[in-house]
């Protein structure tokens, strides 16, 4: 059975991807808050922020953006997920003879599939808008490594929520606080401009890390101790969420 | 295509099942024998749906036995999800794909080899080639259940779970259904149905259980039940037509469109 688990996992995620085809809509919905928050950010209140740097203000929050535009996207992998748990499909999977990891795996990777998507689009606005790096390959790279790894342990949140929602909005309720964390971060001003108790929280959360890490290898400044930090936020999340979403669907299947 | 044993092909012992506090099934002790069709009756909440998701894997029992062709549910339940296909209540299309994809999802999920032969092949046996490229979220309730049921039958499973199979449907869909049911049931299949359409029970079954708070209280042939009852009586009664026989003479069409349903369809890869 272990060896069908790749071709059943490419199966399913064959059948997930071709709904995201079917409604590219939740690509786009994805992508535009964060496109109306660049716009936002950038011609509205960029000019009055000084974020203690000379590079341009688009530079400095494009990386909070990219990880608004993957927290609201893993909502839909949530949806989707609580949508074929509430119908009938899911339990033709289960009394078949699929690897039943295989039809969590499968969401996953569409997930990743479709926030690479509005990831790619929000960055093409983002260079229309002006935003420009010097980054290598490689940096490019690190960039791609962190915002899948982040994707990821994000995704498995997700499924924790469309695994134990009991209704549509709760399936997608649980992304609001995940959106909104960049904001209480050093994603749009430098967190030595809050008050004390905000600026410990900023400095502390997971995003600013992140943020710190991807703004460093967009403008080839060395990452510093950020990138561990921020790979340890991923990587422990991701586990922990892991460990949860699996345990949850055990529970839900037997 | 389907191996005969003399062992049954559906065996339950001493099942029982509670959900916290609640008993649902408590001591369920059934055969189905190889090839027959078996129609479990019992009202709503009387245990009949807990039974299905036990015998198809989806829940394990609290105590008791059950072997699906001759796989015991609890100790081997990949042999078990090979040998079986469930019908649920609610048709288990994804509404996204069309008919066709939904076909072809399932033979590639059960490997077999030209997935999209047997999805062609599904689609003219249950008279849905014209729909077959329409996403299933625009197809009529028996049309579902026809796709449903096809999806169930990809790869030839020898036993057949049917859980609620007319529950929502017209009376033409109905009698599609029936004739589906029916043509597997030559074709060897083994049929767990269960009903609460008593009708539906005397047009189908080879034999009937009667499942009453979580236990089968009767389990016979049509024939052996009737005996339950005192001898009948000779009254004579004016035959008024059924609502249902006025509303097939007014449309005038019983379904044939499923009759040629079901056969082959594919065979296993390996």
């Amino acid at each position: 059975m272990t060896a069908h688990a790749l071709s059943d996992t490419g199966t399913l995620t064959g059948r997930s991807l071709r709904h995201i085809l079917r409604s590219p809509d939740t690509i786009i919905t994805t992508a535009v808050t964060p496109v109306a928050l660049m716009l936002l950010f950038v011609y509205v209140l960029g000019g009055a922020i000084n974020t203690g740097s000379d590079e341009s203000y688009i530079d400095y929050m494009l990386p909070g953006i990219l990880l608004i535009t993957i927290a609201s996207g893993i909502a839909y992998t949530a949806y989707r997920l609580f949508l074929d748990m509430r119908g009938g499909i899911f339990e033709r999977f289960q009394s078949m003879p699929i690897p039943r990891p295989s039809v969590l795996w499968a969401h996953v990777l569409t997930s990743l599939v479709a926030n690479l998507a509005s990831i790619v689009i929000v960055t093409g606005v983002a260079l229309i808008m002006g935003f420009r790096t010097g980054a290598s390959v490689a940096d490019w790279l690190a960039v791609a490594g962190v915002l899948i790894l982040f994707t990821l342990a994000l995704t498995w949140i997700a499924v924790i929520a469309g695994l134990s929602a009991k209704t549509v909005d709760g399936a997608s309720a649980f992304s609001y606080p995940l959106i909104f964390l960049p904001f209480i971060s050093s994603a749009f001003v430098p967190t030595d401009s809050m008050p004390g108790p905000v600026a410990w929280f900023a400095e502390n959360q997971p995003v600013t890390s992140i943020v710190d890490t991807l703004r460093a290898l967009f403008a080839q400044q060395p990452v510093g101790a950020d990138i561990w930090i921020a790979l340890a936020w991923c990587a422990g999340t991701l586990v922990a969420a892991y460990a949860a979403a699996t345990a949850i669907y055990r529970k839900k299947i037997s | 295509m389907t191996t005969r044993t003399r062992e049954p092909a559906i065996r339950v012992r001493a099942i029982t099942k509670s959900y916290q506090d609640l008993p649902v099934l408590r001591g369920v002790d059934l055969d189905v024998a190889s090839g027959s069709i078996l129609a479990l009756l019992g009202s709503n909440g009387a245990g009949k749906t807990t039974l299905v998701r036990i015998l198809s894997t989806l829940l394990k029992a609290n105590a008791g036995t059950a072997t699906v062709h001759g796989f015991d549910v609890a100790s081997a339940p990949g042999d078990v999800r090979k040998s079986i296909s469930l019908t649920g209540q609610f048709a288990a299309v994804d509404e996204v794909l069309t008919g066709r994809e939904n076909l072809v999802l399932v033979a590639k999920l059960r490997h077999l080899r030209n997935p999209g032969v047997i999805a062609d092949d599904m689609l003219a046996r249950f008279s849905l080639t014209d729909a077959g490229s329409r996403r299933a979220a625009t197809y009529s309730g028996g049309m579902r259940r026809r796709l449903d049921i096809a999806m169930s039958l990809v790869g030839n499973p020898p036993v057949v779970f049917l859980d609620e199979p007319t529950t929502g449907l017209d009376p033409q869909a109905r009698i599609e259904v029936w004739q589906t049911v029916k043509q597997l049931a030559r074709d060897g299949v083994t049929i767990l149905l269960t009903t609460q359409y008593l009708d539906e029970a005397e047009q189908l079954a080879d034999r009937i259980a009667i499942l009453h708070k979580g236990k089968i209280i009767q389990n016979g042939t049509l024939a052996e039940l009737k005996q339950l009852l005192p001898p009948a009586t000779i009254e004579y009664v004016e035959k008024q037509p059924t609502l249902e026989d006025i509303f097939l003479a007014l449309v005038g069409d019983t379904g044939d469109a499923a009759g040629k349903a079901a056969g082959s369809g594919g065979e296993e890869s390996r």
